[in-house]
């Protein structure tokens, strides 16, 4: 079944205009963008920073209004005016756990909120739930009555996903959740992340900088570039065979024990600005592949392979 | 709240303040009660008495009336205007001011541009016109006075509204269901609500100063009633003849406003969170050394020697020992990473090395820091001062906090230069352009006039490398560099790194918690648990063949790429605080290995000339 179905979703954010004036232009933070995620599958989304990634996952959560496009859960459309009716199916655990709890509350008001307003539980019914998730996290009930500067970054984290799994949502939008995280925990992290989603049944969209975290957890692998999909495909097959030169560089930066140093590209590149976009393949500037055509015409996603899809003129051979 | 009191009452200025004015308000309380004559009854018979005077003990006022009287149901008025005018105007503006910063945007600059429009008025002159319109009376008086001081707050509170909505504790309780008005309520009151608290506590007397004010110019309370400002008012045509009249009241006002003034004073100190770390205390320049044991003695070892160093943070009654005796050294030339998880001593390791770590609550207890054989922890402020930057110069892992956000970064370069050489700033600007091509920063005659805020931060931290290599230093501590950089940036910057020490025979400690980065530039690598160093030696060794069970159990928790999806490997269990240690191993409660001797007694790094182990149960045995 599929959990998840984004069709030509995008966000332009204004530029200037003030009180009265009218804004003239816009940084087009995602561009229009379509994919499905099945349930029960993790789709992990790559990409550095100013890639979109987290603008993306704040439009399906409801907490940014799309400017195009349409997003579906389990067939139905979202209605994008009523936060709680995003709340129930879809959740959000954020990159840095501690100030994503509220300091002046104790972690017991703050799993109580979601049961109360999306449920409407009485405070019985709001205990027993608690116990049953505060379980499958591995949380001790005595930390319900503490306050969250009291806890470590790991232990933070498992609140705020335990806050996540209390709305009971069909997806669950991870936003660098163990990039704050020490490597000893975030190991742990990641493997209650896996557990909670056989239990519960979970559609993961797993956004990550970190391409070994995310090769670890994922199903599917999606690449960012510039607001815009550059490659999606299974993940083992992503990494192993990349067909766009991007997916092929993130692979080669990433620093690997045995590997001897060498920068993977021009020592003097940098992405592109968003406020003067590049005509064409927005990489083509650090491509190395690129020719006169990637820069006039920007290339669609196209099937590559079995599964796989990328967007380029000139993709690397499988 | 008893610490609270404490620290109020530390400030002695804010202590005598609220003395004062407890004493004031305790005196407005019972006024009701007290023996006194009617304020309002005039007897033109005793007019302008002196004080000290048979049955009016401050005199007369020009109707006979008694000053004491007076004075105090006067002080009685003004307080409780004073006061109800701070609760409205704080209630009304920080209302305002929470809406506007919450929901930003349109409805922002729509409400703050009235609220400018308030502000662009003189506060006086705005009263007037208010109790002109509205016609004089002292609740007039309280409404001009409440509605001057909204802006104020309104400013406030939405500053400090625009950074917590921001916050991703907001967006939670939006995806928890909550509506608008349950966030202002429940989740950005509380946290605002010690904002409110300060800004009213420095705003009343102002309110009480400008009741007055109202008053003294008739606007305010009307005769017979008498509040401190009608009070003043009413002397005034006699200040030259019997100044006791005017002398009486304008005590009462300097006392009142005095004491409010320094109690607020106080109160914010002690509430806010900046203050209360000891922002206030301003860290030494040099970290504190006191050390209890013996210096050890030099011995020959690298470039940079530390040796034996313990940095203890003091925080109250709790020591936190940070580094623990560690030994560690770094020749021309070579790159010596020290790895470890937060919390580990790593950073204060490096900070150690130049004095760095801010005392208090940080100070160096004991070992050596040798550069070229010379002990730094032992020189003073000035031979360390020339050391800092051109002899072993830091890059830290935020280039945006690192870099002076107002100044442009070739005029950073420049004074980094010109600190330690006299040179022409012709030259200056010639050798900050060399260095940012030396850092391989396109197009340096240009970039040098950018702001840290116009780069992306792959260049800031290439000025911040440009920056550290500004002096031809021996030796670059680098804390972190590439953590907060995306990957494609990180391996430019780390080839980058690796081309320099080769050019320029420079020695590198660098500090990470990233076991690739490590294998990729690094020659020997120092792991760190706990404040002590558990293994040292060459990387390849280390990564091929780890003895020390936490360095083989951290190996295997970081995923590599190319392993698929898998379980991966967990350390269970937390690092230890730092302040509250168990004998022995550190490592032993999270330890598959630990046996009881792992917790009883100091273990020794043991091992070989270059590879060492602090383990009795070491997974390889190194001979």
């Amino acid at each position: 079944m599929t959990a998840l179905k984004v069709r030509d979703l995008s966000k332009t954010f204004p530029i200037g205009g003030g009180l009265l004036g009218r804004a003239r232009a816009g940084v087009r933070a995602v561009r229009p963008m379509s994919f499905e995620v099945q349930t029960g599958e993790t789709l992990g989304i790559v990409g550095e920073s100013g890639c979109g990634k987290s603008t993306l996952a704040r439009m399906l959560v409801g907490l940014l209004e799309p400017t195009t496009g349409r997003i579906e859960i389990e067939d139905r459309p979202l209605d994008n005016a009523d936060p709680a009716a995003f709340g129930k199916l879809i959740q959000y655990v954020f990159q840095d756990p501690v100030s994503s709890l509220n300091p002046r509350k104790t972690i017991k008001q703050i799993m109580e909120a979601p049961l109360k307003r999306l449920y409407g539980l009485d405070a019985e019914e709001r205990m027993g739930r608690i116990r049953e998730i505060f379980a499958s996290v591995n949380l001790r009930e005595e930390f319900l009555d503490r306050y969250p500067h009291e806890f470590s970054g790991g232990q933070a984290q498992r609140i705020g996903i335990a806050r996540a799994l209390a709305a009971a949502p069909r997806i669950i939008i991870l936003d660098e959740p163990v990039s704050a995280l020490d490597v000893s925990v975030q190991a742990q992290v990641l493997n209650l992340l896996a557990g909670l989603r056989e239990e519960f049944n979970l559609t993961y969209l797993f956004i990550s900088h970190d391409l070994a975290v995310v090769e670890a957890v994922s199903d599917r692998i999606m690449v960012l570039y510039f607001g815009s999909v550059v490659e999606i495909g299974p993940a083992e097959e992503v990494f192993k065979t990349p067909r766009h030169p991007y997916t092929k560089l993130l692979a080669d930066s990433a620093p690997v024990v045995g590997r001897a140093l060498s920068a993977p590209e021009q020592k003097d590149s940098e992405l592109p600005d968003p406020l003067n976009p590049p005509t064409g393949c927005a990489f083509a500037g650090r491509c190395p592949r690129a020719t006169e055509r990637c820069l006039t015409a920007e290339p669609e996603l196209k099937p590559l392979g079995e599964h796989q899809l990328a967007a380029c003129h000139h993709p690397l051979e499988g | 709240m008893t610490t609270f009191l404490k620290l109020l009452f530390r400030n002695r200025l804010a202590a005598v303040g609220a003395v004062v004015l407890a004493a004031i308000l305790l005196l407005a309380l019972i006024t009701p009660i007290l023996p006194l004559a009617d304020p309002d009854v005039t007897a033109t018979a005793d007019r302008f008495q002196r004080p000290f005077s048979t049955g009016h003990l401050l005199g007369t006022d020009h109707l006979g009336r008694d000053l004491l009287s007076r004075l105090l149901w006067g002080t009685r008025l003004s307080l409780a205007v004073g006061i109800v005018a701070a609760l409205v105007a704080a209630t009304i503006g920080s209302g305002i001011g929470i809406v506007a910063g919450y929901f930003g945007g349109r409805t922002d600059n729509i409400i703050m541009r009235g609220v400018d429009m308030l502000m662009a008025f003189p506060y006086i002159l705005l009263a007037l016109a208010i109790v002109a319109a509205l016609g004089p009376g002292l609740m007039n008086a309280l409404i001009a006075v409440a509605a001057v001081n909204i802006p104020f707050f309104a400013r406030n509170i939405r500053g400090v509204t625009v950074g917590l909505a921001g916050r991703e504790f907001i967006d939670a309780a939006r995806l928890a269901g909550m509506g608008h008005t349950r966030i202002i309520l429940t989740e950005l009151l509380p946290n605002v609500l010690s904002t409110i608290v300060i800004a009213m506590s420095t705003t009343v007397g102002w309110m009480i100063l400008e009741t007055a004010g109202l008053s003294f110019l008739g606007l305010g309370s009307q005769p017979p009633q008498a509040d401190l400002g009608s009070m003043l008012g009413e002397a005034r045509s006699a200040l030259i003849t019997n100044p006791h009249t005017s002398v009486v009241p304008g005590i009462m006002i300097f006392l009142i406003v005095m004491s409010i003034n320094l109690l607020g004073d106080g109160v914010r100190d002690a509430l806010d969170p900046r203050l209360r770390s000891g922002a206030l205390t301003r860290p030494r320049a040099v970290t504190l050394v006191d050390r209890r044991g013996n210096v050890p003695h030099a011995d020959q070892k690298g470039l940079l020697n530390i040796q034996q160093l313990e940095t203890q943070f003091h925080v109250g009654p709790r020591v936190y020992r940070a580094v623990n005796k560690v030994s560690l050294h770094v020749n021309p030339g070579e790159a010596l990473g020290v790895i470890g998880e937060s919390g580990s001593g790593k950073s204060v390791t490096a900070l150690s090395v130049m004095g760095l770590v801010a005392s208090p609550p940080g100070v160096i207890t004991g070992g050596a820091v040798r550069y070229e054989g010379e002990d730094l922890l032992a020189a003073s402020y000035d031979s360390l001062r020339r050391k800092r930057g051109n002899n072993v110069a830091y890059i830290f892992q935020d280039p945006l906090s690192t870099l002076h956000p107002l100044y442009r970064v070739g005029d950073q370069l420049i004074e980094a230069i010109q600190a330690h050489h006299k040179v022409p700033d012709a030259e200056a600007k010639a050798r900050a352009i060399e260095l940012l091509k030396a850092v391989r920063i396109p197009n340096p005659e240009s970039r040098i006039r950018n702001f840290p805020h116009e780069m992306s931060g792959g260049m800031r931290q290439r000025v911040g490398i440009a920056m550290a290599l500004a002096n031809d230093p021996d030796v670059i501590i680098a804390d972190e560099p590439t953590t907060a950089l995306d990957v494609t940036v990180q391996a430019q910057i780390l080839s980058l790194l690796d081309d320099l020490r080769r050019e320029r025979g420079l020695a590198i400690i660098f500090i990470t918690h990233d076991f690739g980065v490590v294998a990729q530039l690094c020659d020997r690598v120092a792991v760190m648990y706990a404040g002590r160093i558990v293994e040292e030696g060459p990387t390849a060794t280390i990564l091929e063949h780890p003895a020390h069970p936490y360095t083989k159990r951290l190996m295997a928790c970081v995923p590599e790429l190319g392993g698929g999806k898998r379980e991966l490997a967990a350390i269970p269990g937390l690092p230890p605080v730092v302040s509250d240690l168990p004998p022995g191993c550190a490592f032993a409660p999270r330890c598959t290995k630990a046996t009881e001797a792992c917790q009883q007694g100091e273990i020794d790094l043991a091992g070989t000339a270059t590879h060492t182990v602090r383990c009795i149960h070491p997974e390889e045995e190194l001979a």
